[in-house]
């Protein structure tokens, strides 16, 4: 049974044309609020994991870590966000000003606006468009381009081979990415997030994607790192060869847009992978379950509520579980080597997730209820 | 006005994601205080005078493989709609995919058997 859910949208509309608007008008009023709601979700997002990983490197490295700005030192990425606000931007003197400038907004455009598709809810999501995941596969191509940008554009040799680096890093990793995510649209028949996580929310826990991809779900996961050029795979910016690679001549504002980039990135391939294997806002077990043991209908309001809110904190839930052990993998495992993590994508995660995709194929021909019909 | 359901979302978010780098470069010129010339500005590369530009031809030894990812990117493209729709198409659709991707991974087997996936 899937949940009629919270109609904000429409309630919001309709409140706004009984005050006499006319339906467009309500519309258009409509429209930014959960685009600024999502955006400032996304900054806190950042701003905890970042947060998150000061703590639980200095836990890893047996140190305190940040503690003086707010308690326990929560309020240490906005400080740090603030002083880099007020930095001197330096564009050195042998640099493409333009391109130096244009690249970090092209790298942090596609990672915001592929929150367009992330749904915390059946209708809490900005808008369910219907390429859905698909816009997020298209827009994370984009990335690669704002990188080389910024590293040919500084004209330094180690933001040259930096981004170059991030380049052949993000396309050897895409197409296994997109094949793992191809396994996972076949069984939903549907490339929308939305219609994703209602194939997995049949059973509580036991009908998420992961019991049914769990090849998918690895292969994403190591993509998704690699994508993020988190370690073990931050070759691009790997501090030893390359000083910072691509970043290594940006100051200030710029280089902050980066690392917002790379958070949103994270904090965003954290949410994907929640919605893509772990049930999205999915309560481990079925929420009718819930509602009769309350004692309250299903479709009353106050339930319905309950049910919207329990979602949003199961998607947020899953998803920082996700980026903990991320960080983790950051502080615990070396890098690879650049042949290593070439031959990683190119000779065992494409054809590994080309025989994934096939398997799917076949199960979905042999067991059709089991794979999505 | 959008022949697209939920499209003009997504130009509302696209104006709003653009809006953000630009609005904090903006701030940035208005609090930050102007560059200083001098010594600063010139391009690091570990405390040396740089040598030479960053701008010269050299082998970057990443073509090959952006040539594979056009082949297998397009391929991805091409199962898109094969996978939307599979559960309308059945057992020859199957079949098909089995072909299209056998001959792919030919290829990928060539490139590999040829050197083209190797770093050094």
């Amino acid at each position: 049974m899937i949940s009629p859910g919270l109609d904000l949208q429409m309630n919001f509309e309709q409140a706004l044309e009984s005050f006499g608007f006319s339906h467009e008008v309500a519309h258009i009023l409509w429209l930014p609020l959960p685009m600024l709601l999502v955006l400032t979700a996304a900054l806190i997002g950042v701003l905890v994991t970042v947060w998150l990983e000061r703590k639980i490197s200095a836990a890893a490295q047996q140190r305190i870590g940040p503690e003086y700005a707010g308690a326990l030192g929560i309020l240490q990425p906005m400080a740090d966000g603030l002083k880099l606000l007020v930095k001197e931007d330096v564009i050195p003197k042998r640099a493409d000003g333009f391109l130096f400038t244009l690249g970090p907004i092209l790298v942090l455009i596609p990672v915001i606006l592929s929150w367009l598709i992330v749904p915390f809810g059946q209708n809490l999501l900005i808008s369910n468009v219907g390429i859905g995941i698909f816009l997020w596969i298209a827009l994370s191509s984009i990335q690669p381009i704002g990188l080389l940008m910024s590293g040919y554009a500084s004209n330094n040799k180690y933001s040259l081979l930096g981004g170059l680096r991030a380049a052949a890093q993000s396309i050897s990793y895409e197409i296994p990415l997109a094949l793992a995510v191809l396994a996972v649209v076949m069984m939903s028949n549907s490339l929308s997030t939305i219609d994703i996580v209602n194939q997995q929310n049949g059973a509580g826990f036991l009908s998420w994607n992961i019991w049914r991809q769990p090849v998918g779900f690895v292969i994403f996961w190591i993509c998704a790192l690699a994508e993020c050029e988190r370690l073990p795979f931050d070759l691009p910016e790997a501090e030893e060869e390359l000083v910072a690679g691509y970043q290594t001549e940006y100051a200030g504002m710029k280089f902050a847009l980066f690392y917002l980039g790379s958070y949103i990135n994270l904090v965003l391939s954290a949410l994907l992978v929640s919605i893509l294997y772990l049930g999205g806002w999915g309560f481990p077990i079925p929420i009718e379950w819930l509602s009769t043991w309350l004692g309250e209908s299903f479709n009353s309001p106050i339930f319905q509520l309950f049910a919207g809110s329990i979602g949003i904190v199961m998607t947020v839930l899953k998803a920082y579980l996700l980026v903990f052990l991320a960080i983790l993998l950051r502080w615990t495992t070396p890098r690879v080597r650049i042949d290593q993590l070439l031959d990683l994508g190119w000779k065992f995660l494409l054809p590994i997730s080309l025989v994934n995709l096939l398997v799917t194929a076949a199960l979905k021909l042999a067991f059709p209820i089991a794979f999505g019909g | 006005m959008f022949s697209l359901p939920g499209y003009d979302s997504f130009l509302g978010f696209l104006l709003i994601a653009g809006a953000v780098p630009v609005l904090a470069l903006i701030t940035n010129k208005l609090l930050a205080p102007t560059p200083s010339p001098g010594e600063r500005r010139l391009t690091y590369e570990s405390g040396m005078e740089p040598i030479g530009g960053a701008w010269i031809q050299f082998n970057i030894r990443y073509y090959m493989f952006a040539l594979v990812f056009v082949i297998f990117d397009v391929e991805t493209v091409f199962l898109y709609p094969w996978a939307v729709s599979f559960h309308r198409l059945g057992l020859l659709a199957f079949i098909e995919a089995l072909i299209f991707i056998a001959i792919l991974v030919v290829a990928l087997a060539y490139a590999w058997r040829k050197g083209a996936l190797e770093w050094s």
